[in-house]
């Protein structure tokens, strides 16, 4: 047995992971060693240096197409224009956590998670401005290994990157300063269903391992186009596609995704909405087009049926929430079914459209999601935020700035023209449309009407219902959280009134190196 | 002067002139309207020398303006208008400024503000104009739900007392027969890639393509859906009633007079000329349904007790006449059905104003608080009289000279179903008549000539959130001021004129009308019709 060789590492195509890693890294130690006085500017300064250093680096990689790591990575079009959008949203998620301005006690989140819930010490730290800043660094390695997940070539390193955005996530979820028991539920739920997810993808890729003998994206490729599609073959692809739905929330596998969203702290539950779901989707797009997308066999039948049951369950169930937060969550999961319409249209010999209009509706979906939620934060009452739709009467009375901008967000989220919503929309219709998958962009029209009948209710009431007396309180937002919202509301309406630059760059950067 | 970009200008005016309303501080309400007022007049005089600059003799699209606004999905800013839609624009320049005097001295109710209410109307007038001087689908389709949000604002916050049901319903039925219509707008494109080689938005290219018969009904009838929820035909008629009793006069005014239009426009301008074997394989089920609106609708307006449902309702009626115009494919008909487009909107939007004017009066909807008030308010009862009679459309009014048109050019191509719409004239008079009759005549009764206004009958108006200063109960003051006279005046002189002398609109409309005949495959043939009956 020969002497191990270490892989060739192209340092340069994987800049923007070093970025974020590195930031994760040193925050650790910062975490360890840094004065307590000094380390939450510290934290907040490295995470975005992280992220922002990962945008710019994935700016100036454009047009960068390699393979890397031994073939475990994959550096092109798609994966830097995903890297790009997740260390955006993951700069704007790390704003929202640094907002100090909002909560009495200073911070969204609890001193110390393991106190148990109704506890005195719990009480105490509800009110204590003890400030916890392991948030940061957590952050970090889950915005890592999103990027990491978009550019893996190779189902082991997705597998991987899989657990590292994830378990960060599981921790974030039980950190909220209040409503302890809603947010330790959330954290456990999360851990568990999720920890199943991961053991389908798993297996999933064990038996595709099994079939063609490789975990490389294109060797699996090859296998199937000389081997044709045999039973392990499609289970495993089945088992995969499970463990990556579960993550994009796409329903049936959805059922994880209100509670969290309910329980987690609100600029997690940003996050989560905005970023994973692109990481998620990145994956979804890497797996089925490089590995998977042949035309002798496919995967189409499977995302067709799961993007109907998506788009419908999220947009009938999400009539009936109470809670904006969890209307939000199956709002995302309907989401997650228009996004699958998307990459329907992946068109013969990869010419197709889908991949393109797939990648601006994460970005354009991320950035107005990120900005709703932005608002949930903003909107409290003696007990934290009031999430409750009834709180939400008359808001626009009371507050009409607010009220003007969640009513712009949701106008986006259901797709009116002149937002980011309908730009993308129409993209991924037109990706379907244009692979003949016309009824599935007819159910999805159908779908939009009836989310747009949620969305609008919040804005009947913010608008038109008389406000309640003892209404919540609108707090005043910080500087961290006025230029979250800022950078959200603009970008949601220029890409719906100028898209063209970003759709260009969309579809220079469709491309995907096996 | 051609060369001016009338109507980006038409569609900037406005748009800037909401903003400008919303910056103001809720405090300078004379401001606010004296503001509103003039840049609805200057839009109207837009309008007008738009008009002049149009030449009927010359191409079928003028005063047109493209800017390539997103190249990827090859879409156009591009504005253009036809005969026809320069008829709508001048229609929305006439309206606006009469809604807007209609509601000068009006208060709006809790910490909402008229200001408000007047950047909105001029929004909707900008999104108006886009969508009738779109030449791009999409940019068609982008106007088409953008002015939506206006009108829904307007409903939702200065709407009767359900005006929450009312502006959800509005929405929901818009936007769905708008999503439907998006289906196909991509269809279109997907088809003019695959012919053309590059997709394109342009209504002048789609024109030329080629669409598989079975392909062009899919795309039909997604068009037709939002078309005929927008300008509602039976069955998707129900969100109208809802809409036009709950909106604020002005906003009903608006709404039916010109918002409902788009859809018949709609059929003329996208349906017949983009899929004219469908539309002619489907023209029977479509007169199907417009003759059951017309029947339908006569019979369920006159079982209405509120008077703006039953004005909503004739307004169901009187669409189904249109849409009886446009798919009977004849070029009488059809430039009949157009000059019954402005001609409703005139007609029916004066009669909305005086609906209003009367429940400003009393508080109340309701047909049955009223009674004999003619006898203390002569002028308002006549007007009144006169917006009835142009709705039931009498010889010598403007809407006699549309829906005759209208008849004479169905029956010799769909003679059964002419007969039966000549019924609705005759339910017209009952409807109409009958209600100027319980309100105007027979003994005094309600809240207007009662010595103390009876409790029970302020249902209907009296938690709206717009309301004008209650005129004192004297004959004098009952009868119209001088500023409901200035603003039903120009509405008054326009039945009249446009009854006696149409031409000038028949001119205007009819190469539009010839062009788009000749698109769907019917031989134009002949001059421009003589207006029946009105110039002798």
């Amino acid at each position: 047995m020969g002497p191990i060789t270490a892989p060739s590492l192209s340092y340069t195509a994987l800049a923007p992971l070093l970025f974020v890693f590195g930031a994760a890294a040193v925050g650790v130690l910062v975490e360890a060693f840094a004065p307590r006085a000094v380390r939450h500017p510290v934290q907040v300064v490295l995470a975005l240096v992280g992220t922002v250093g990962a945008f710019v680096a994935t700016l100036l990689l454009a047009g960068t197409e390699e393979v890397t790591a031994g073939g475990a990575l994959a550096v092109d079009g798609a994966a830097l224009f995903l890297q790009g959008t997740i260390a955006v949203l993951g700069a704007l998620s790390v704003l929202l956590f640094s907002e100090r301005a909002v909560d009495p006690a200073r911070s969204a989140f609890v001193a110390v998670a393991a106190v148990p819930a109704g506890s005195v010490r719990d009480r105490e730290l509800a009110t204590s401005t003890r400030v916890q800043t392991e948030v940061y660094p957590l952050a970090s390695f889950a915005i890592g290994g999103m990027m990491l997940f978009t550019a893996s070539n190779d189902l082991l390193i997705m597998f991987v990157a899989l657990e590292v955005l994830s378990l960060p996530l599981y921790l974030l979820s039980g950190l909220a300063r209040r409503r302890r028991l809603l947010s330790q539920e959330a954290a456990v739920k999360y851990f568990l269903l999720g920890a199943f997810a991961s053991a389908f993808f798993l297996y999933g890729l064990a038996l595709v391992y099994g079939a063609t003998g490789s975990v490389r994206l294109s060797a699996i490729r090859d296998a199937a186009v000389t081997e044709g599609g045999d039973t392990l073959m499609v289970l495993g692809l089945a088992l995969l596609v499970v463990g990556l739905m579960f993550k994009a929330s796409v329903a049936p596998f959805h059922t994880w995704t209100p509670d969290v969203y309910q329980g987690a702290p609100t600029a997690v539950t940003a996050f989560m909405a905005a970023a994973t779901k692109v990481a998620a989707f990145g994956a979804v797009l890497r797996l089925l087009y490089v590995a998977f997308g042949t035309a002798d066999w496919t995967w189409r039948p499977l995302v067709y049926g799961l993007a109907i049951v998506s788009m419908l369950v999220g947009a009938v169930l999400g009539l009936t929430q109470t809670d904006l937060k969890r209307m939000l969550a199956y709002s995302s999961i309907a989401h997650a079914g228009f996004l699958l319409t998307g990459v329907i249209g992946l068109g013969p010999g990869d010419s197709g459209y889908g991949l393109a209009a797939t990648m601006f509706y994460l970005l354009t979906y991320g950035l107005t999601t990120l900005g709703a939620f932005g608002l949930l934060t903003l909107v409290r009452d003696g007990d934290g935020e009031a999430t409750h739709l009834s709180q939400w009467a008359g808001l626009a009375q009371r507050s009409p700035i607010v009220a003007a901008l969640m009513a712009f967000f949701l106008l986006a989220l259901a797709g009116i023209p002149l937002t980011s919503g309908f730009t993308g929309k129409f993209a991924v219709f037109r990706a379907a449309i244009e692979d003949g998958a016309w009824p599935l962009a007819v159910v999805a029209l159908v779908a939009s009407a009836i989310a747009a009948f949620f969305y609008l209710r919040v804005v009947v009431l913010m608008y038109f219902s008389p406000a309640a007396p003892d209404g919540p309180t609108v707090g005043v937002p910080g500087l961290p959280t006025t230029i979250v919202l800022a950078i959200t509301a603009a970008a949601t309406l220029v890409l719906g009134i100028l898209p063209g630059a970003v759709l260009d760059l969309a579809e220079s950067a469709a491309v995907l190196v096996g | 002067m051609s060369d001016f970009p009338f109507l980006l200008a038409m569609i900037a005016v406005p748009a800037v002139g909401a903003a400008v309303l919303a910056a103001l501080p809720p405090s300078r309400q004379a401001l606010a309207r004296q503001l509103a007022m003039a840049v609805s007049l200057l839009v109207l005089l837009l309008a007008v020398l738009a008009t002049v600059a149009f030449n009927t003799g010359g191409d079928r699209f003028q005063l047109t303006t493209s800017v390539t606004w997103i190249a990827d999905f090859g879409v156009s800013f591009a504005l253009g208008v036809d005969g026809i839609a320069l008829v709508m624009l001048l229609l929305i320049g006439v309206l606006v400024p009469v809604v807007i005097g209609a509601s000068w001295d009006e208060r709006a109710a809790g910490n909402r503000s008229m200001r408000t209410y007047w950047a909105w109307l001029l929004l909707l007038e900008s999104m108006m104009v886009g969508v009738f001087a779109a030449t791009d689908v999409f940019l068609f389709y982008v106007f088409f739900e953008a002015m939506l949000i206006p009108m829904y604002f307007l409903i939702g916050s200065f709407g009767g007392p359900n005006r929450q049901y009312a502006a959800v319903k509005f929405f929901l039925y818009s936007l769905l027969g708008g999503l439907v219509m998006l289906a196909s707008v991509i269809g279109l494109y997907v088809v003019s890639n695959s012919q053309l080689g590059e997709g394109t938005f342009a209504f002048d290219a789609l024109r030329q393509l080629d669409i598989d018969p079975g392909v062009q009904k899919l795309l039909f009838l997604g068009f037709f859906v939002a078309f005929a929820i927008k300008a509602p035909l039976v069955p998707f008629h129900t969100w109208l009633p809802d809409a036009g009793a709950e909106a604020p006069v002005g906003s009903a005014v608006l709404l039916v007079g010109v918002l409902d239009k788009v859809g018949t426009f709609g059929f003329l301008r996208y349906c017949l000329p983009l899929f004219p074997d469908a539309s002619r394989d489907l023209a029977p089920w479509v007169l199907v349904l417009a003759v059951v609106g017309i029947l339908y609708a006569a019979l369920v307006a006159m079982g209405q007790s509120d008077m703006k449902r039953l004005v909503s309702y004739t307004s169901i009626a009187h669409f189904g006449f249109i849409a009886l115009g446009i798919f009977a494919f004849s070029t009488e008909a059809a430039t009949g059905a157009v000059l019954y487009m402005v001609n409703h909107g005139i007609a029916t939007g004066l009669l909305f104003l005086v609906v209003g004017m009367v429940i400003t009066r009393s508080g109340s909807r309701q047909i049955r608080d009223h009674g004999g008030l003619a006898a203390k308010a002569p002028l308002l009862a006549g007007v009144f009289l006169l917006a009835g009679l142009a709705s039931l459309a009498l010889p010598g009014t403007n809407s006699f000279v549309s829906e005759f048109l209208v008849l004479i050019g169905s029956f010799p191509r769909e003679p059964v179903f002419t007969v039966l719409a000549t019924a609705g004239i005759v339910l017209a008079a009952l409807y109409v008549l009958l209600m100027y009759q319980r309100v105007f005549h027979g003994p005094p009764r309600g809240v207007l000539v009662d010595a103390e206004p009876r409790p029970e009958a302020t249902g209907g108006g009296s938690t709206a959130v717009l309301t004008a200063p209650a005129p004192a109960r004297t004959s004098r003051v009952l009868d119209l001021s001088r500023r409901e006279l200035a603003v039903v005046a120009p509405l008054v002189a326009l039945v009249i004129g446009l009854g006696v002398y149409p031409q000038p609109l028949i001119d205007l409309i009819d190469p539009a009308v010839q062009a788009t005949m000749s698109d769907v495959g019917v031989d134009p043939g002949g001059s421009a019709p003589e207006a029946p009956g009105g110039t002798d």
